[in-house]
């Protein structure tokens, strides 16, 4: 079972982001980054799959030279080799431009699966194995707790509100997963050590046959228009307890629509 | 590039402050008010490696060095972990050296390789209740008896005594002086050995510490360490490694120190300012952080030293007195600038004024280095 891997550097969900204030778009050089959160679910996932039936694990991530750091994670988890598309052409694209991109690579690596995580923490589109499903005429399936992939199926458990779905398709296919699959593992020491000499192949957009014309700021069918930053914190609202403090909370909970 | 800062060990940088964020700074606080740490963590950290980085390959380590140890000891403390997390997460760094080094394949299999994995606890017992800095001077005795030695004696201050499976003790197997003193691996719940309830310490309150006692224990001659009377010059040298590890602990826990009252000096307000603004507080400020500037790099390069000759004795005992004289000024001044709060239990710069007081004591005193750097001068 060969399994690619998508994975996206984003700034650290805990830093402050922001914007950049002359091209509107995400200012990823002055903070953090790590491996998008739910990407390290993928690459358990695979990983999990690779142990149990063997083939190869390949992580795609398109990026900026830094994000090389984020492959090597992936790498020392267990991955055997990376694709890194990296390009300053690419810089600004949207979700459209990236799955166009994406899917270029795609079309040059031999897969059963596509592991993405259900989303990026810093566009938060949700729309990349959806794009890709499209663009490569392969199966999607979508926010996977479990999956099984055996002779040309792969069968996955799709969480809902009341339960999960059983849903299947045809390999190669494209699976998004979501955090209750798995509890992804540390890199290891040995893993950064082997993760040094593993094959990373970096490419420009020439090298992967993507039109440059189609990619970047200036042709991306989607701009951010406007932004503002969000509204400093409120003050709490403090509810005093007569006796009926937990009723209260309750009500507060409610109308926030917490309950 | 720094030795200290190759791709790789960035990457392991990251590795020990991912797991330090998550796996043990959220417990900190409970393990210090147990007493001790569980041994899960144990498990967690060997699956990633990194309980046993500077471990050669072929007992089951990571083939890393000295260095990747420290790092991350390093990352452990200035993510927020405790100098006795470290201690008694690390215990095995002082407890299984010997035993490698020996090269006994079948002490290696059953004691060194599940240690690394993990699965099992160790201890190391050199000090005893008549005294510790006296190695040479030690009194547990163990006679020959057939296929064994019976041991008679007692240890005290033994980091992870309490929850140790084997204990590498230091006995006299033979005559008075440096010479007649062995290593053996001990197994607990061996007859007539036992071990006291966790001693009540002044810090590093999250590893237990106990005193042990051998009462005519039956020890198999198999789990002796090397040579009988090789005791002495196995426990020297692995000291070095002990005293880096000590000099490393409190450079970082002043770092940590000088993080955590640096933005609390921004934020605090006294008559109508914040103490940043205070020019007395800037300097103590910066004096703080030029100190441990030198205890990081006094550190560092004791570590070089050692590495690239393999006898670096003067400049490991230096930077162990250089970074704990470093770390007692600066968690004090913590404690002064963060006022009646850093008296108190909540705040952590109090935690590190109780468990740096050990450093200065535990792997040879103060007085000892001295006495150590004394004798290397030729005085
Ligand atoms: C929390 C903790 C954990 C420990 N963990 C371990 C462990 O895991 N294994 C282990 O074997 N030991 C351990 N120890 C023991 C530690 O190594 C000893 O406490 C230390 O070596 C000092 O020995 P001592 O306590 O017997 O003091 P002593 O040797 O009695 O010394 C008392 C004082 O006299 C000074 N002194 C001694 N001789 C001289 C001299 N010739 N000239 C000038 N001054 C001198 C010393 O510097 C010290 O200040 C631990 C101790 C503590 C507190
Ligand atoms: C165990 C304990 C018992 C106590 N009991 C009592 C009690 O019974 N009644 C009571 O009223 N209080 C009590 N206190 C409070 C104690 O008096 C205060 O903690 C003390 O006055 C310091 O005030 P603070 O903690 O607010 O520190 P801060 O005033 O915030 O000072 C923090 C640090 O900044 C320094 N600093 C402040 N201003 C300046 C400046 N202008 N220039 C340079 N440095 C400055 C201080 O010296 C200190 O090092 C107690 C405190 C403790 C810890």
């Amino acid at each position: 079972m060969n399994i690619v891997v998508l994975v996206k550097q984003v700034p650290d969900t805990w830093a402050e982001r922001k914007l950049n204030e002359g091209d509107k778009t995400l200012d990823r050089a002055s903070v953090d980054v790590v491996m998008n959160e739910i990407d390290e679910y993928a690459v358990e996932e695979a990983l999990r799959i690779k142990e149990a039936q063997g083939g190869e694990v390949t992580i795609l991530t398109m990026g900026p030279e830094r994000a090389v750091e984020t492959i090597r994670k992936a790498l020392s988890m267990g991955a055997d080799k990376a694709v890194h598309l990296s390009d300053e052409a690419l810089k600004g694209s949207d979700a459209v431009q990236t799955s166009y991109a994406l899917g270029k690579v795609l079309e040059t690596l031999e897969y059963d699966l596509v592991i993405v995580g259900s989303e990026a923490t810093d566009s938060r589109m949700a729309t990349m194995g959806a794009l890709l499903s499209e663009r490569l005429g392969q199966p999607q399936l979508t926010g996977a707790r479990k999956v099984t992939a055996e002779g040309g199926t792969v069968t996955i458990e799709r969480q809902t509100d009341d339960g999960y779905a059983v849903v299947e398709a045809s390999t190669p296919a494209i699976i998004s997963v979501m955090e209750k699959i798995n509890e992804p593992r540390y890199p290891s020491f040995k893993g950064i050590m082997a993760a040094k000499s593993k094959p990373l192949t970096t490419l420009s957009v020439g090298d992967a046959g993507v039109d440059e014309g189609q990619v970047g700021l200036a042709a991306a069918p989607s701009q951010v228009v406007e932004f503002s930053n969000k509204p400093p914190r409120q003050a709490g609202q403090i509810v005093k307890d007569e006796g009926d403090g937990g009723t209260k909370i309750a009500e507060y909970l409610a109308s926030q629509k917490f309950v | 590039m720094s030795r200290w800062d190759t791709a790789e060990r960035q990457a392991l940088r990251q590795l020990a402050r991912d797991l330090t964020a998550k796996e043990i700074a959220p417990h900190v606080a409970g393990w210090e008010r147990e007493g001790q740490l569980p041994r899960s963590l144990h498990k967690t950290f060997a699956n990633a490696g990194v309980l046993s980085v500077a471990f050669p390959e072929e007992v089951g380590g990571g083939g890393g060095d000295s260095i990747d140890a420290a790092i991350v000891a390093e990352e452990i403390l200035l993510g927020g972990g405790s100098g006795g997390v470290v201690a008694s997460l690390f215990t095995h760094g002082i407890a299984v050296p010997h035993i490698v080094q020996s090269g006994s394949r079948d002490l290696v299999d059953r004691y060194v390789r599940p240690t690394l994995a993990g699965d099992l606890i160790g201890a190391l017992a050199v000090t005893e209740p008549g005294g510790g800095s006296d190695v040479a001077g030690l009194r547990t005795r163990a006679v020959r008896d057939g296929d064994a030695y019976v041991v008679t004696g007692a240890k005290t201050y033994i980091t992870s005594g309490v929850r140790a499976d084997f204990v590498t003790t230091a006995v006299r197997t033979g005559d008075d002086g440096y010479g007649g003193i062995s290593l053996l691996v001990i197994d607990k719940g061996l007859p007539g050995f036992t071990v006291s309830p966790p001693l009540d310490k002044m810090g590093w309150r999250a590893s237990d510490t106990a005193e042990l006692s051998f009462d005519e224990v039956r020890v198999p001659a198999a789990n002796l360490v090397g040579d009988e009377g090789a005791g002495f010059v196995l426990i020297m040298k692995q000291f070095q490694s002990e005293r880096l590890a000590m000099a490393t602990q409190a450079w970082a826990t002043a770092q940590r120190c000088l993080d955590l009252v640096i933005p609390w000096l921004k934020d605090r307000e006294t008559f109508g300012r914040p103490l940043s603004s205070r020019q007395v507080v800037r300097h103590k400020v910066a004096e703080m952080a030029r100190q441990v500037w030198v205890a990081k790099t006094a550190t560092r390069a004791a570590y070089e030293a050692w590495l690239d000759t393999g006898d670096a004795v003067t400049e490991v005992s230096m930077a162990k007195n250089t970074a704990c004289a470093v770390c007692d000024h600066v968690v004090d001044e913590a404690v002064q600038l963060f006022g009646g709060l850093g008296y108190m239990r909540e705040s952590e710069v109090e935690r590190h004024y109780r468990d740096s007081r050990i450093l200065r004591i535990g792997g040879g005193t103060d007085e000892i280095m001295n006495e150590v750097i004394a004798k290397r001068l030729g005085v």
